[in-house]
């Protein structure tokens, strides 16, 4: 697996290419907690600024501007207030926030500490998804290395600041890296959303005003603070700041994580040369470009299209840029089979607490199995259209879209492989056709 | 929904039965996890607990266990189901002492599941979902592990293996002690 920087220095990767980098010393060595520094000098107004300028779009998923977030949180509130880091990565494709909580884990805390601080939190978590057992090991080690240097506790580096941190974990659901439920969870709930509004920046964790952030989000906290907010968006485009992990996986040469900057031209050069191209040198199918709750692409929408790789050149194209986490099929694929495998996974991860989506998901699936056993009728197609038309937008939160999302497109941009299934299929005794 | 607001119980617990017992260690290692959380929000500790208790119960968890985990955050012993009901990673039936969790989700099902967990299964005897006689490996298909890049993979416990083959597989496998 290739971790690498492509069209700009690593910024949000450069501790992975310095040896130990995930320790105390050699990240301060490295001009670790400078940013900190500074940034107990200047007022939580002037930081917000900052991280506006930046143009810094939430990395987990949803591209909310991470500036006008922090800007909600009432500072003034006496309630305790909360920094929450999500680390709960658990979108089909995605696998970024791992290797920065593997080889960059002080710089998280460090983007933790400057939100604290910020928003006048004295306590903070990093929710980590229960299978990520090992990162949440080493974000211990590193959480006691500062607590114990004086980065983290009462009174940080002399300046009278007090914030702590903790380490949290999850235990395989992922529902609950959707803010809310990730909320109920840390209170020792059952993952479901809750109502919104209240916003967590409002009432979030224990009813107190709460920022839940990506751990990529926060990482970058420090690389703004330090290089300013305006030099940091130009690295990027004026939308979308900075430089963005990708998590690359499937049928191409050489997965991995890749820094690119926002707007980096073009998806089909990224895949194809970056990405060392299609394995087996097969002809690039389908990709589904964010992480799996996005819109399924054809090759006809990536080959000469000139997608650019930022929240618009994807919208644009007509997918969305979601965590980043791409993923690649080639000519041997048959979406019917992807579609089938993806709509397992929102099933299998329906919280169960609103009807379109928990039953929505589980009639689907027993489409898809009819289908699959070469049972699958033509006007299947359109019922399950319907069907993810009862589901999206009606569903309490956005998993329910989500699970809609790769039907809809894949029925629309592949046609080809659903009328094999559900026209051209051929009862066969319960063995499917064109297999 | 209103914002969960934690209630103490300390008069109406419902305990019947055995009561798990644990060492000092163990005790401390879960009053370490309590203390993270403000002195109200105790409840907060539920799931980091839950998986100490399955550690130490072997592997899943049963009545006493939870019966002891109710009465140590003075919660009801179904606020204690409840929530540990909802995650997939909490076994409320007996594993093997090997639990293999092979990712079933797209990136690794291109790259070579099926195979991988052919071969497993065949080799072990037993379909997913199902433990050897012997009490050794349980079999299960898990959602996305967030090592995609790293197709196909599977977790044996708490340990990620990665980009799978055949003969990486026995190997693995002839480790397992
Ligand atoms: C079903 C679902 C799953 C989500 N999973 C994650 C996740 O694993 N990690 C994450 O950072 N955000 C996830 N999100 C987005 C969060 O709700 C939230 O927008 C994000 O943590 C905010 O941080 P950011 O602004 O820094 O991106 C998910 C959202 C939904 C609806
Ligand atoms: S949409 Fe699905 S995941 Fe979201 S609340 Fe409803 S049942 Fe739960
Ligand atoms: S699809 Fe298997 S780890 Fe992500």
């Amino acid at each position: 697996m290739e971790i690498k920087a492509i069209g700009c220095e690593p910024l949000s990767l450069r501790r992975v290419f310095i040896k130990d980098g995930h320790t105390l010393d050699v990240y301060k060595k490295d001009g670790g907690y400078k940013s900190l520094e500074k940034a107990l000098g200047m007022t939580q107004d002037a930081i917000i600024q900052e991280v506006k300028d930046s143009a810094l779009r939430g990395r987990g998923g949803a591209g909310f501007p991470s500036g006008m977030k922090w800007s909600f949180v009432p500072r003034d509130s006496p309630k305790p207030k909360y920094i929450v880091c999500n680390a709960d990565e658990s979108e089909p494709g995605s696998f970024k926030d791992r290797y920065l909580m593997e080889y960059d884990p002080h710089a998280l805390i460090e983007g933790m500490i400057i939100a604290g601080y910020t928003l006048g939190s004295k306590t903070g978590y990093v929710y980590g998804r229960g299978e990520y057992r090992y990162l949440l090991d080493i974000m211990d080690v590193a959480i006691a290395e500062a607590r114990e240097a004086g980065l983290l506790g009462k009174n940080i580096l002399g300046s009278g600041l007090d914030f702590d941190l903790h380490t949290h974990t999850g235990a395989g659901a992922y529902i609950c890296g959707e803010e809310t439920a990730l909320l109920s969870s840390l209170e020792g709930y059952r993952g479901h959303p809750r109502m919104k509004p209240p916003f967590p920046a409002i009432e979030g964790l224990y009813a107190c005003p709460t920022i839940v952030n990506n751990v990529e989000t926060l990482t970058s906290i420090p690389q703004i603070i330090e290089m300013g907010g305006i030099a940091w968006r130009d690295l990027g485009t004026e939308k979308s700041g900075g430089t963005k992990l990708w998590s690359i996986s499937g049928h191409v040469k050489k997965p991995g994580v890749y820094e690119l900057p926002m707007g980096y031209a073009d998806m089909e050069k990224f895949i194809m040369e970056d990405c060392g191209g299609m394995l087996r040198n097969n002809k690039l199918k389908a990709v589904i470009p964010g992480g799996s709750s996005v819109y399924i692409m054809n090759a006809g929408q990536i080959v000469g299209q000139n997608v650019t790789l930022d929240y618009e050149g994807l919208v644009a194209a007509g997918s969305m840029l979601g965590t980043g986490g791409m993923m690649v099929m080639d000519e041997t694929v048959d979406i019917m089979e992807t579609t089938k495998n993806l709509t397992e996974f929102y099933k299998h991860e329906s919280c169960g607490w609103c009807t379109p989506c928990r039953e929505g998901t589980d009639w689907l699936v027993k489409i898809f199995n009819r289908i699959s056993i070469g049972e699958g009728k033509p006007e299947d197609a359109q019922l399950m259209l319907d069907i993810c038309d009862n589901i999206e937008g009606k569903s309490f939160c956005p998993l329910g879209d989500a699970a809609a999302w790769p039907i809809q497109s894949a029925i629309k941009q592949f046609p080809g492989d659903f009328k094999k299934w559900l026209v051209d299929n051929v009862k066969t005794n319960g063995v499917a056709p064109n297999v | 929904m209103a914002a969960a607001t934690p209630t103490s119980y300390t008069d109406k617990i419902l305990v019947t039965g055995e009561v798990a017992e644990f060492s000092p260690a163990v005790i401390e290692e879960m009053k370490a996890h309590v203390a993270k959380y403000p002195a109200d929000r105790t409840r907060s500790a539920l799931i980091p607990l839950l998986f100490v208790i399955q550690r130490e119960r072997g592997g899943w968890l049963d009545n006493p266990g939870i019966n002891f985990l109710a009465q140590f955050l003075n919660l009801e012993v179904t606020d204690v189901w409840e929530t540990a009901t909802f995650y997939s990673m909490f076994n409320l039936r007996p594993v093997g002492r090997h639990h293999i969790q092979i990712c079933k989700t797209l990136s690794c099902k291109i790259m070579g599941e099926p195979e991988i967990t052919d071969h497993i299964c065949s080799k072990l005897g037993i379909h997913p979902g199902e433990t050897t006689e012997d009490g050794k490996y349980t079999v299960t298909m898990v959602e996305c592990l967030g090592s995609c890049g790293t197709a196909p993979m599977m977790q044996i416990g708490f340990d990620y293996h990665e980009d799978l083959t055949v003969e990486k597989v026995d190997k693995i496998l002839a480790d397992c002690k």
